[in-house]
C-alpha cells in the first residue's frame, strides 16, 4: 500500500464519520490524533489550578484562574504581552515570591494534591521538584560541568561518580552531550545562545525534578537552535509535566498537547492545540490566533 | 546627488565644541600633572633603596629613612582593610541579597553616604575620643587606649567602611538579577545563592572598590595624627605610637633641615607609587574578569 493511499481514505470517510473538529485538519494524522487528544484530556492532573487570584501590588494581575494542568503533557500558555502568562507560570513554583509586594490573593495551587502556598510548604523543595527555562538564557559564570551539578552540589552531593554520571545523562536529555563532551570543564559562557538554553534544561533536569516550567526558552534563540530546543521537548514529555509559556503561536502549535489562551489577566480559552488552532470556541481566541489583535 | 562637505552653522559650532572640550580637558590634568612632576621631580632623585629600611634621621644629621613609616603605613592600613573590609561586604550583602528596599536599608545606605563624605579629621578626633583618650581601655585582654596602630587602623577602617559598602554594593546589584533566578530556581536558599553565584559574580569588582578604599586610607593624615601619632622608632606592638608615611611627611616637610625636607619628598613618592601600584592592580583584577 502506498503512503498516500490511507490518507486519502480518511480524507473521504471523515467529514461524515467524525466530529467538525476533524475536518479542518484533514492529514494522515487527524483521526489518530482525535483518538489521542481524548486521552490527553483525561491524562491524570498534576497540577491544579483553583480559582486563583494574584496581586502585584494594588494590580490584579490575574482573575479567577482555574484549571488543571495534565501529567507528562506539554501545556502551552499563549496570549499578548501582560497577559499574565509568564505571572501564572511563575506562580507554579513560587517565583514570584521573590518579587516584593506580590501575592497569591485567593484560590490554590495544588501539585499532587499538596497545596504549595501553604504555610508548610518548603519553597526549597518545591523548586526542586518544579524545574524552571527562563526567556534569557542564563548559564552561571561556571564550567559548563558545574553549571549541571549547581543543584546537586546545593543538595549535598559530592560524589565524583554520580556528579560525572548527572552531567552524561543530563546533558544527553538536553540533546548537548555531543556537542560539549570534550569541553566539560571550560566556561559555559562560550557557547552559543541555543546551546546555552540547552544548557539551562540540562541544569534543570539534572535535579530530576516532575515538572519543567519554560518561560518563552527560544524567543532570544536562532529559527535553528529553536527548532533543536522544540524537539528537545517532544523528547522531555516521555518523562516530564512541561508548561511553557511563548509568544510564537507556530511553536505553541508544534510543540504542545493543550494550549491555554490567556487574555487581561483572564484564562479565555484551555483545549486541546489542535482544537484551539484550528476551532476555538471564543472569538477572541480565534482572533489572536489568525493575528487580528495582540 | 551631491554629497560633498559643505560650510555649515551647527558644524562650525560642533567642531568650536570639540576643541573647548579639549581644552577644558588638558586644563583639568594640569593640577595633577603638575603634582605628580613635582613629586616626581622632588622626590625621584634623592631617592635612595636605604630609605626605605632605614630609620629617620635625628635632626639636622644626615642619612636616615622612613622604613618604620612604611611599615606602620602598611600595618595601620592593613588593621583598617581588616576591620572595614568584611564588615563592608557583609553590610552591603545585607543590603543587596536580604532586604533590598526595605526601610533599614534605605537608612543604612543613607548614613553610608553620609559616612562617605565625613571629613578625615573627624574619623580622627572619634577614635581618639573614643578610645585613645582612655589610657587604659582593657577589651578582650586588649589595651585599646592611648596612641597605637590599633586607633589608627580603627580610624583608617571608619574612612574605608562607606567605601567599601557602597562599591560592594554597587558591584552586587551589578549582578543580573536571572543568575540569582537561575540559582534559587534549582532550590538554592538566599544564603547558597550569595555564596555560590552572587559574591562570585561580583568579586572582582568589589576588590577594586577594597582597593579603591586601601589607596584613600594609605594617604590620609589627619585621623592618624590624632591615634598613631607618630614615632622615630620601629614599632615593637600595636599599643604603641606608630609611624606613618603621611605623617612623616607631614612632620619632615615643615622642618628647616633639608634632608628631612628632601626625606619627605622621596616618601611622598614612594607613597604615590604604592597608591598607583594598588590602583593599576585593582584595574588588572578588575579587567581579568570581564
Amino acid at each position: 500500500m502506498s503512503p498516500t493511499s490511507p490518507t486519502s481514505m480518511m480524507d473521504e470517510s471523515i467529514p461524515t464519520a467524525q466530529t467538525d473538529e476533524v475536518v479542518v485538519s484533514p492529514d494522515a494524522s487527524a483521526s489518530s490524533s482525535t483518538v489521542e487528544k481524548s486521552v490527553r484530556l483525561s491524562a491524570p492532573t498534576i497540577i491544579d489550578i483553583n480559582n486563583v487570584d494574584f496581586h502585584y501590588g494594588a494590580n490584579k494581575a490575574l482573575h479567577n484562574i482555574h484549571f488543571p494542568i495534565k501529567e507528562k503533557l506539554v501545556t502551552a500558555f499563549i496570549g499578548p504581552s501582560g497577559c499574565g502568562k509568564s505571572t501564572l507560570l511563575r506562580c507554579l513554583n513560587r517565583m514570584n515570591d521573590l518579587i516584593d509586594g506580590t501575592r497569591v490573593s485567593a484560590g490554590s495551587i495544588k501539585i499532587s494534591g499538596v497545596d504549595i502556598y501553604h504555610p508548610s510548604v518548603d519553597v526549597i523543595e518545591l523548586r526542586k521538584r518544579v524545574g524552571m527555562v527562563f526567556q534569557k538564557s542564563n548559564p552561571f559564570p561556571k564550567s559548563i560541568y558545574e553549571n549541571v551539578v549547581y543543584g546537586l552540589r546545593l543538595q549535598g552531593v559530592s560524589d565524583k561518580a554520580r556528579l560525572d554520571e548527572t552531567v552524561e545523562r543530563s546533558l544527553r536529555g538536553a540533546a548537548l552531550w555531543e556537542e560539549v563532551r570534550d569541553r566539560l570543564h571550560t566556561s559555559a559562557l562560550g557557547l552559543s545562545g541555543g546551546q546555552q538554553q540547552r544548557l539551562c534544561i540540562a541544569r534543570a533536569i539534572a535535579v530530576e525534578p516532575e515538572i519543567i516550567l519554560m518561560d518563552e526558552p527560544c524567543s532570544a534563540l536562532d529559527p535553528i537552535a529553536t527548532v533543536k530546543v522544540e524537539e528537545l521537548i517532544h523528547q522531555l514529555k516521555q518523562d516530564y509535566t512541561i508548561v511553557i509559556v511563548t509568544h510564537n503561536m507556530q511553536q505553541a502549535g508544534r510543540c504542545s498537547d493543550i494550549t491555554a489562551f490567556f487574555y487581561m489577566g483572564k484564562l479565555i480559552e484551555i483545549d486541546a492545540t489542535e482544537k484551539i488552532f484550528t476551532n476555538p470556541s471564543q472569538k477572541q481566541t480565534e482572533d489572536y490566533i489568525s493575528g487580528r489583535f495582540g | 546627488m551631491d554629497l560633498s562637505r559643505k560650510p555649515r552653522v551647527r558644524l562650525i559650532f560642533s567642531r568650536a565644541m570639540d576643541i573647548a572640550v579639549g581644552f577644558v580637558t588638558l586644563a583639568a590634568l594640569v593640577p595633577l600633572a603638575s603634582v605628580l612632576y613635582m613629586v616626581v621631580r622632588k622626590g625621584a632623585g634623592n631617592l635612595r633603596w636605604s630609605m626605605l629600611w632605614e630609620l629617620p634621621p635625628a635632626a639636622g644629621m644626615d642619612g636616615g629613612g622612613f622604613g618604620n613609616a612604611l611599615v606602620g603605613t602598611l600595618l595601620m592600613v592593613a588593621i583598617g582593610a581588616a576591620v572595614s573590609v568584611p564588615t563592608g561586604i557583609l553590610t552591603a550583602i545585607f543590603l543587596t541579597e536580604y532586604s533590598l528596599g526595605s526601610k533599614s536599608a534605605r537608612l543604612i545606605r543613607f548614613c553610608a553616604k553620609i559616612l562617605s563624605g565625613l571629613p578625615s579629621i573627624l574619623a580622627g578626633v572619634f577614635v581618639f575620643g573614643v578610645l585613645v583618650i582612655n589610657r587604659d581601655l582593657h577589651l578582650w585582654g586588649w589595651n585599646f587606649g592611648g596612641f597605637s596602630a590599633i586607633a589608627g587602623g580603627g580610624a583608617l577602617g571608619i574612612l574605608m567602611l562607606p567605601i567599601v559598602i557602597l562599591s560592594a554594593e554597587e558591584a552586587l546589584l551589578r549582578v543580573p538579577r536571572f543568575l540569582r533566578e537561575a540559582s534559587l530556581a534549582l532550590g538554592a536558599n538566599r544564603t547558597q545563592t550569595v555564596l555560590h553565584i552572587t559574591l562570585p559574580a561580583a568579586i572582582s569588582t568589589i576588590i577594586t572598590g577594597v582597593m579603591l578604599a586601601v589607596a584613600r586610607a594609605a594617604g590620609e593624615t589627619a585621623p592618624i595624627l590624632f591615634t598613631a601619632l607618630f614615632t622615630s622608632y620601629w614599632i615593637s606592638s600595636l599599643h604603641e605610637p606608630t609611624a606613618s608615611m603621611a605623617v612623616l611627611i607631614y612632620n619632615f616637610s615643615s622642618v628647616p633641615y633639608d634632608n628631612m625636607v628632601n626625606m619627605a619628598w622621596s616618601a611622598s613618592f614612594v607613597l604615590i607609587f604604592i597608591v598607583l601600584v594598588t590602583n593599576i592592580v585593582s584595574h588588572l583584577v578588575a579587567n581579568r574578569s570581564k
